[in-house]
Order: C-alpha cells, then structure tokens, then sequence
C-alpha cells in the first residue's frame, strides 16, 4: 500500500525526480490511521469508550518512545577520552616535523 | 592499512575540501597528518581559505614548499562567504573523481581517511559518511547539555525524516565528485542545517550512502554552539526538509 524508500528512483538519468515530499508521506500515513480507527469505530468489534481513547494511546506511546531514545542514546552516549589523548600526541609528532621543515607552527 | 586492500585503488584521485578561517596552525598539523594516512593514495588538498587574518594563508604556502603546489592547493577568497559556498569553490578547482569534505579544526582526524576509502572501494557507494553514533565511534569535550540537545535533535530527525544515516549533522564525508555536484546547486541552508540538508537530499535522490565510525574530538571547550537561536533554525531546518524533500 505505501511502498515508500528508493522503489521509483534511478539516478544515472541526470535529475532523478521524488515521487512524493516527505510530508505528504507522513500524511497518508496519518490517514492510513485515522481509516483504520474509523473503521474501529464503525464495526464496534471492540467497546466504543476504548476505540475513543485510542489515538490518545498512540499520542502517549509515540511520546514515551521518544523519550526512551533520548534517554537511551544519552546513556549509551558514545565517549573516547582516549582520543583527546591520542590526538595530543599526533599534534606535537606533527609540530616537530613541520618545525624541522621550516614551517612557522611556533606561534599560535 | 595494509598494501593490498589498496590494489582496487586505480586511477582514483581524491580531492580532500578544507574550508578554513583563522586556522594558521591547525591546517598545517591537518596537512600533515593526511599525508602520513594516505600513502600510496593519489591525493590533493583544496584549502578554501576566507581571507583569514591570522596569516593562513601564509603557512599554507609554507606547506606547499614541504609538500609541492601540485598537491596542497591554496584556493582563497577575499572574505567570509560561508561554508556552502566554500565547497562550491573548492569543488570547481577538483581535478579528483572524488571529493572528501572535513573541518579544519582537528575534530575531523586524518587517520579515518583510510576508512573512508576503503568502503567506498568495498561497497561502490556514492557518499560514505562519517558518524559518531555507533561502536567505534564516539565524541570527546561536550557537556551533558550538548549531548542532550544532539540526540533529541537526532530522535526528531530519525523520527520524522527517515533519513537512512545515524549521523546527520556531521560533516566528514567522502562523496563522489558528481554526486556533490549534483547535490551541493540544490541545496539552500546555511549553518548547522547545510550537512543535514546534503544528506536528505542525497538519500531522497536515491543515492548509495554507507557509514564508517568516526571519532569527534572538541577541543574548544566551553564554547557550546548549540543555543536557543541554533535549536530554533534546527527546527525551522526540520520543517524545511519535511516540505521540500
């Protein structure tokens, strides 16, 4: 039904076109839900008072998720110390060279 | 790296884009170690200088004595005209089939080039990008606050984008010369937004993209560019792309 990604492209012809701007992706997706739910609504294979307080869940959920990552990547926050280190050592092997060669890396 | 991953290597020629300002020392330690990491690579480097007054310009005709006119090329403009541009002018004044575009500045090390490289060779993609956010990579010298704001910043991308890369704002990337071309007219936003542009566009246009881990030092401590007026052109650069691309 939504076949969105690279399906349409092909990019040895010059410009390659987009099928679709991005947002109007995220819109039909956003439909693809809302018809879905009214169809809920509509069939009433589960209590209404549930089926009402569904998009309020998925509003909830998506929010929650996104903190989740957040917090996620914060913690697993990729660090390297080592490197600050590493990067030192680079920077005087590179001055004492250029130094020799006669390049003016005394200033600064 | 070892001699033979370099047999696929053939007449490629890499031009390495280095826009600078006030960078009188860096740039030389940066030409330096390129150099000692791409041996046996046909390499030149585009230094894209914005009148700096410090005297850039000075040793980066200091290194083209040491190294040779033919490969450190010294491509200034009389003043500050912003970076996008910068590689427009610096591509213009390639002769390589690829272009690597990186920061002056040393938070771009010289020694994942190799890597670069060698994916490209590997998996014949049209951009290899370098990102921060996966094992074997990583940042050094930012606060908790610009973490924060990097990986919100990267959720509300990843969410509402799906742009295909980890990394969208960084700005180590190896592109073939005609797919920057043909990336770099289209795109408008300027700052923070411009890499993210580039990479949106690229995977809209249906290019190959791959990643390869970097390491991010930040030696200017204290000096967080991240503000209120950056998360809101971030934003106002998210909406953009959402309409336009």
């Amino acid at each position: 039904m939504l076949t969105f990604g690279k399906l349409t492209y092909s990019q040895d012809k010059g410009a390659p076109f987009s099928p679709m701007k991005h947002i109007f992706k995220i819109i039909s997706l956003l439909a693809a839900i809302s018809a879905f739910w009214v169809g809920l609504l509509q069939a009433s294979i589960i209590p209404r008072t549930h089926t009402w307080l569904l998009p309020i869940y998925l509003v909830v959920s998506l929010g929650c998720y996104g903190l989740l990552m957040v917090g996620v990547g914060l913690m697993q926050f990729p660090t390297c110390p080592q490197e600050a280190v590493l990067l030192q050592q680079d920077i005087a092997e590179a001055k004492g060279f250029l130094k020799d060669k006669g390049v003016d890396v005394g200033s600064d | 790296m070892a001699e033979g991953e370099w047999r696929n290597l053939g007449k490629n020629k890499y031009s390495i884009i280095v826009p600078t300002y006030n960078e009188r020392l860096n740039i030389a330690l940066i030409v330096y170690l390129i150099f000692k990491h791409l041996r046996g690579v046909d390499f030149e480097i585009i230094v894209v200088d914005d009148g700096s007054p410090d005297g850039t310009q000075d040793i980066v005709k200091q290194l083209q004595q040491v190294y040779g006119e033919d490969r450190v090329l010294l491509r200034a403009r009389p003043r500050k005209l912003g970076l996008g541009t910068a590689y427009i002018h610096g591509l213009k004044h390639a002769s390589g089939n690829f272009v690597v575009i990186m920061d002056a500045d040393l938070s771009h090390h010289p020694k994942y080039l190799p890597s670069f490289i060698k994916k490209q060779l590997e998996t014949g993609a049209s951009i290899v990008t370098g990102t921060r956010y996966v094992k074997g990579g990583g940042v050094h010298g930012w606060n908790l606050m610009r973490k924060l704001t990097s990986r919100g910043a990267n959720v509300l991308a990843q969410t509402f984008l799906w742009p295909g890369v980890s990394d969208l704002t960084g700005s180590f990337r190896l592109y073939k010369k005609s797919a920057l071309e043909d990336i770099i007219t289209s795109v408008v936003s300027k700052g923070y937004v411009f890499q993210m542009e580039m990479i949106v566009r690229a995977s809209r246009k249906g290019y190959r993209i791959e990643e390869v881990p970097i390491t991010f030092v930040d030696r200017v401590f204290g000096t967080s560019k991240l503000g209120g007026s950056e998360i809101v052109e971030y934003l106002k650069g998210l909406v953009y792309l959402l309409v336009t691309t």
